[in-house]
């Protein structure tokens, strides 16, 4: 459209313009004459015509050429025949490939076993059931999802009503917002953007309905456990499975849980077959005789790191990074900091988050001096070279190694460390002052009114307990607990309640009949179903939050006190060290640790954590960016959510849908270096 | 669009005239762009202010008005509309929500509380799970696999919300929307699917609410989608198809156990409305009917399950207008249409192709013919009576249908309407032997098949010939005309009166959305409510005539220019009611057939009728009304909504009030002549 404005004067001032404006193409000429009629040198007219042509004719007549214009090509664009896209995109780019529903169509599989979908965090939808003044005619309408106008009209009403107590972790009192249930729950996140619609699209294709397909949808900010409590999520889950099996002959349910929703079916399959009332009293073979497989995508097994700061500091790397390119404005009092906070405050009543802290401590994670990722190689996603030939890249460090002597070792068992310094040197300089005795001093406890509104849990630290826990330094994945204990006390209490993040010595001890151990697979068992299978996909290649360099900021009134630091950059030395951020190899979201470990080796064969030996199988899918931006998020994509468009991860699941077991579809597939990271994690099996 | 297309030619023109004149040299480049822009519309005001004509010469005026070309003037107004648009949606959707109510108020006065606010400050709270079924039409569909033509349609709505795709590839829609005609269900390679969750069917069209006001009214005291289940199924197809193809009966039933179990075991109370009533008659036989055909839920499946039954415009004993959609594809609403449009509905093009088209539609549909009236002549009336003689015609409150023979429910003219029965000569149409006049002619019309074309000249003139049709023969005559159509219905719906109900025939499930040939659930504690709205014209009979005889035509017209008083417009006999369902087929079975313990209701479940007066939106603010008894528009009924809303709360319908009666509707009951 701007070209168009732009172009229509110099319409007028060239003598033979070549170019003329699409919508004039049959009077180009007419046109030309009566523009050039205009500008005819006619002095008195002109000047007093001038005088006379307000601004508001030439804006009336602008507006008016830009909407003709508009519904011209808008017009164009609805009468288009339905396959013209498709054939522009293959003209540039060649022919596509069949999407795989179409392609597996054609080798003749059908519907077999009914799926049951259970979407992560965040991309589930939210509706309004009842709400205060300031949400009025907004009953039933999305607060989160679909387009989020509220968001940008009322966007502190929006905090509020998407808030949850600060000491239940349940509604406030007069709200009640609930998940849309449904397909429509999760097909797309906002229009356009898609996270299960691809899938359910190409199931559809062999034969896949309403009936055979099941959206698990569940408030996604509460715990788990309470989603039962408030709207029987899992027994409603339950129901439906028992459902679709008796219906469909009594073949087994395929389930795909993604991200979150992979904690949420672990939990699920323990509370299925616990007695009531704490579980759901389906009897100790429920889920041998209702599951076929358990697809798992992207699944944070034993937690993100980005869970971390997103809860500690409100900040992931977006935001960090955000915050470096334009400090003024993310810094400054009304935009940044209150929105930040108002952020925090809300997403720290979420419990949900809470099930996404690294879990397994310095175990799974790695301690002060040691990861199992040590050794891995950042090169930006150049992720192939480096499967090439691990002795290859092992060469090549030594060659390095001769002529840059002090290169600095990635920690990432580090989580957290204040100041790039402390995050690498050894740990034996490093000097710790404990902060979990330190008294929360009040010493801001006068200047709490002006932040009132704003409330968040750094006000009760004061400012001797910032100090205190910027001292301890390093923080590991056992220690970051105890520091989240520290700085958020009700939020940690609640989340205690709900979820823990232990190893289990003996997970025949009687505590662990207790529904916050279900989410964790290190302190729970896999269920008595020895047929069924479990498949761990995720994408790899994308660069992966793994650890963080945090400062202290500079010390405003309201201010959240501790920040990402993004100036810490490692430099061609350390490629891993972007922005105040450690990265690994992941999908974005999940590291390959989490996603992959339980799979890889935690449940592989006979072990502790799977009594029956059910089948695993790690499925990894290397990342590679759309090749143009006619395709979109690409079908290749490896990212956290975009890899439910990745066409060869829906061909392995149609497959499983339609009957295949994880030995036909080609058992493990793996290019990162799982299997050697997991080998270093000295976990009893 | 087309507009602005067609006027831009014309702007050729007039410029064309000044073409001739004196080549313009070029103003100077340097100031261009600010000058150009700014001297383009010098012309508006002289050609707008003629008002102020002294200021510029004639000369000057005349090429003013030449240099501002059509293309200008029409950019300008366009732009000047654009404008005022944004404004005013700007201005709309910065204004506060609670303007439009304040003027409403300053209009008409003070708004009563909804029934939902009103009864959450009495102190009700949520307390029984409760159901809704949605009837005929009301319900979305969308499509899960289609042919070519529907490409980029998958999981949108073809029926319901905007309809957008009829108008875009109507012949697509139509054939994406049709069954098949041997198997009534799917066409091969095309799956339409019901909407499922309580979008299905809260809003039909958007603005056009169904269910979407009882919802906001129920959620005020604390419902929400964990104890509210909207029970869609696809409504094209027979009821019993619904479970073969989609299990839908399977999941109505594991929907209330979750509910009712999740709920502390409070039962469910059920809202059907319009065919949702007999597809839940249905579902109540079928659950407790022992497997493979029923649920095999056990004989106390219903008494264990379902508090309350609340039928809302249940069409029991069926509805006239079904006849007449399935005769001639034409409702009073299309009657009425083509009486004041007949060029336009009758011209070959638009008319009689669509209709056909829509005919051969929704004969596909089997759901339609559950609604074909019940119980023969013994309900509706014979030859030379009928329940209603003698009752009002609304909205008139003074005439009286006296000598109007209600039970014809057919009649070929005005006179054979009303002459005594004494004097009609039927020919009698069963034994007609169908011509195939012209069936030459069959070439043409090839795709817009519809029945006729087998029956020919001679079926037409048999079924014409025969005269007048009561209910009891209506069935022989749709058996006539529509052979393929009712050999699916009859193995699926069933519309006589059961002598024996113990005969084990009656477990067929072709009896069960019958009320005549089937017994209520064993289930005493349960209440049944039939709520439906009265005071409205409803169709009862209607009085046809032979189309003129074209080549690819529907033979038989209701004769539109029949008049007499407001019990016979149109060609249409008229009967109190909602406007679709007459007051005998929705109060019948609760006032008389299931009053009491009978042999439809052997373990006397109280029945109770609640008719609500309709009385029209006193004004365009209030939409469509709060004390509407429209069929549809009865679901927006304060009165109907607080009477529900207490139900689900636990209220019993002693509590809240018992029967509330406005017509004759039990004077009427009692002239039927049925085995209780």
């Amino acid at each position: 459209m701007s070209l168009l404005r732009r172009r229509k004067p110099s319409d007028s001032d060239k003598k033979r313009p070549t170019v003329s404006v699409p919508v004039q193409d049959s009077e180009a000429d007419s046109t030309k004459g009566a523009n050039k009629a205009s500008s005819v040198p006619v002095p008195n007219s002109v000047r007093r015509a001038k005088a006379r042509c307000s601004c508001f004719d030439s804006c009336c007549w602008w507006i008016g050429f830009v909407c003709s214009t508009w519904w011209f090509l808008l017009f164009l664009y609805n009468a288009m025949p339905a396959s013209f896209p498709q054939y522009v995109t293959e003209a540039i780019t060649g022919p596509l490939p069949d999407p795989p529903g179409v392609k597996l169509l054609k080798e003749g599989l059908r519907a077999k076993h009914p799926v049951v979908f259970v979407p992560g965090i965040v991309t589930g939808g939210l509706e309004l059931w009842e709400g205060h003044q300031c949400a009025e005619g907004l009953f039933r309408k999305r607060l989160w999802g679909g387009t989020f106008g509220e968001v940008y009209k009322r966007p502190l009403c929006w905090v509020e009503h998407m808030s949850l107590d600060n000491e239940t972790g349940l509604d406030p009192p007069g709200v009640r917002v609930r998940p849309v249930s449904g397909l429509v729950a999760a097909d797309y996140f906002i229009p356009g953007y898609f996270v299960w619609a691809v899938l359910i699209a190409n199931l559809a294709r062999i034969g896949y309905e309403e009936k055979t397909m099941y959206m698990a949808a569940y408030d996604w900010r509460i715990s788990f456990q309470n989603t039962e409590v408030r709207d029987q999520s899992l027994s409603r889950i339950k129901s439906n499975i028992e459902l679709m099996v008796a219906t469909n002959g009594g073949k087994k349910v395929v389930v795909i849980p993604h991200s979150m929703g992979v904690l949420y079916f672990l939990h699920f399959m323990k509370w299925v077959e616990a007695p009531s009332p704490m579980g759901g009293g389906g009897g100790p073979d429920w889920c041998a005789k209702h599951i076929k497989a358990v697809m798992n995508i992207g699944g944070p097994f034993l937690g993100v790191p980005k869970a971390v700061t997103g809860l500690f500091s409100a900040e992931a790397k977006d935001v960090a990074v955000a915050r470096a390119i334009a400090p003024d404005v993310l810094d400054f009092d009304i935009l940044g900091l209150q929105t930040l906070r108002h952020v925090m405050r809300m997403t720290r009543t979420w419990d949900a988050t809470m099930s996404m802290i690294p879990k397994g401590g310095d175990t799974i994670w790695g301690g002060l001096e040691w990861a199992p990722e040590d050794g891995y190689e950042c090169s930006n996603g150049q992720k192939k070279q480096q499967k090439n030939g691990n002795s290859d890249s092992h060469k090549g460090k030594g060659n390095k190694t001769n002529t840059g002597v002090n290169r600095p070792r990635v920690h990432y068992g580090r989580i957290v460390s204040f100041g790039k310094d402390v995050a690498e040197v050894p740990s034996s300089v490093i000097e710790r002052l404990d902060f979990q005795d330190a008294k929360k001093g009040n010493a801001m406890a006068d200047s709490n009114a002006s932040c009132q509104d704003v409330w968040t849990e750094y006000h009760e630290l004061g400012s001797i307990g910032r100090k205190a826990v910027a001292d301890y330094k390093v923080y590991t994945a056992g220690s970051v607990l105890d520091l989240l204990q520290f700085i958020a006390p009700k939020m940690m209490r609640r989340g205690s309640a709900h979820f823990s993040y232990g190893i289990a010595d003996d997970l025949d001890d009687p505590k662990y009949g207790h529904y916050k151990y279900w989410s964790n697979p290190l302190e729970t068992k896999l269920p008595n179903a020895p047929e069924m299978e479990i498949f761990s996909l995720y994408g790899v290649g994308v660069p992966t939050e793994r650890a963080y360099v945090y400062k202290r900021a500079s010390s405003a009134e309201c201010s959240i006190p501790f920040q990402i630091d993004t100036s810490a950059e490692g430099g061609p030395d350390n490629p891993c060290l972007k922005g105040g951020v450690y990265l690994s190899d992941g999908d974005e979201t999940v590291p390959v640790l989490s996603a992959g470990f339980m799979c890889a080796r935690g449940w592989r064969g006979k072990t502790r954590f799977n009594p029956t030996g059910m089948k695993t199988f790690v499925r990894e899918y290397s990342h590679s960016p759309p090749s143009n931006l006619l395709e979109g998020r690409g079908s290749q994509s490896g990212a956290h959510v975009d890899i439910m468009g990745n066409f060869a991860l829906i061909e392995d699941i149609i497959r499983v849908a339609a009957g295949a077991t994880g030995e036909e579809i080609g058992g493990d597939q793996v290019f990162s270096e799982v299997f050697k990271w997991s080998e270093k994690i000295k976990l009893k099996l | 669009m087309s507009e602005l297309r067609k006027r831009k030619p014309s702007s050729t023109n007039t410029p064309s005239s000044s073409a001739p004149k004196p080549p313009v040299p070029p103003p100077i480049p340097s100031d261009s762009d600010s000058i150009v822009s700014e001297s383009e519309p010098v012309p508006v005001p002289a050609s707008k202010q003629k008002t102020k004509p002294p200021k510029s010469d004639k000369t000057q005026e005349t090429s003013g008005a030449k240099k501002w070309s059509c293309v200008d003037s029409c950019c300008w107004l366009i732009g000047i509309i654009c404008s005022v648009w944004w404004v005013l949606l700007f201005s709309y959707n910065a204004m506060p929500a609670s303007i439009p109510q304040f003027v409403t108020e300053a209009i008409s006065g003070p708004m009563p509380d909804p029934p939902g606010v009103k009864l959450q400050k009495e102190g009700l709270k949520a307390k029984h799970p409760v159901v809704f079924v949605p009837g005929i039409v009301t319900g979305g569909l969308e499509l899960w696999e289609g042919h070519q033509c529907a490409e980029g349609l998958f999981r949108k709505r073809l029926w319901g919300g905007t309809f957008g795709e009829v108008y875009k590839r109507p012949l697509c829609w139509v054939e994406h929307m049709s069954m098949d005609n041997e198997t009534g269900l799917d066409p091969p390679g095309v799956r339409v699917r019901p909407v499922t969750g309580l979008v299905a069917a809260d809003y039909f069209a958007p603005g056009y609410f169904v269910w979407a006001v009882l919802i906001a009214n129920l959620a005020r005291i604390g419902y929400e989608e964990k104890n509210m289940y909207m029970a869609a199924y696809d409504w094209r197809i027979s009821f019993q198809n619904t479970e073969v193809r989609d299990q839908t009966l399977s999941r109505i039933k594991s929907n209330i156990e979750l509910m009712v179990s999740t709920n502390g075991g409070k039962k469910v109370v059920v809202i059907p409305h319009s065919m949702g009533v007999l597809y839940f008659l249905h579902f109540m036989k079928w659950v407790e009917a022992p497997a493979p055909m029923g649920g095999g839920g056990g004989p106390d499946w219903c008494a264990k399950h379902i508090k309350a039954l609340i039928n809302i415009g249940g069409p029991f004993l069926g509805v006239p207008k079904a006849v007449a959609g399935l005769f001639s594809a034409e409702a009073k609403d299309v009657a009425v249409a083509r009486s004041i449009a007949p060029g336009v509905l009758d011209s070959d093009f638009l008319g009689q192709t669509t209709l056909r088209h829509v005919m051969r539609m929704t004969r596909t549909w089997d759901a339609t013919m559950s609604l074909i009236p019940k119980g023969g002549d013994t309900i509706w009336g014979g030859l030379d009576w009928s329940p209603e003689e003698g009752s009002v015609c609304p909205p008139d409150k003074e005439e009286y249908s006296n000598g109007i023979n209600y039970g014809r429910m057919i009649s070929f003219g005005k006179d054979i309407a009303e002459a005594p029965a004494t004097e009609i000569d039927q020919t009698d149409f069963r034994d007609a032997e169908k011509g195939n006049n012209i069936a030459h002619s069959n070439g043409s019309c090839g795709d817009t098949w519809t029945e006729y074309h087998e029956m020919g000249w001679r079926g037409i003139k048999a079924v014409a010939d025969y005269k007048v049709y009561t209910t009891g023969s209506l069935v022989d005559l749709l058996s006539f005309v529509a052979p393929k159509m009712m050999q699916r219905g009859s193995a699926h719906y069933s519309y006589g009166i059961a002598d024996d109900l113990d005969d084990p025939k009656y477990q067929h499930y072709k009896y069960w959305s019958n009320p005549l040939e089937t017994k209520l659930p064993n289930a005493p504690e349960m209440e049944i409510f039939s709520l439906y709205g009265v005071g409205l014209p409803t169709e009862r009979a209607y009085v046809y005539k032979l189309a003129q005889s074209a080549e690819c035509y529907i033979p038989f017209q209701i004769d539109t220019s029949v008049n007499n008083g407001t019990c016979l417009k149109d060609g249409v006999y008229l009967v109190n009611g909602d406007e679709t369902v007459p007051v005998l087929s929705a109060g019948f079975m609760c006032a008389k057939g299931w009053n009491g313990k009978t042999r439809f209701n052997p373990a006397g479940i109280k029945t109770y009728i609640r008719e609500y007066v309709h009385a029209p939106p006193s004004n365009l603010l209030e939409g469509r009304g709060t004390q509407s008894g429209a069929h549809v528009d009865i679901m927006g009924n304060f009165a109907l909504i607080e009477d529900v809303v207490r139900i689900a709360a636990g209220a019993t319908g002693d509590e809240i009030g018992g029967n509330q009666v406005h017509t004759d509707i039990l004077k009427w009951s009692e002239r039927i002549k049925l085995k209780l």
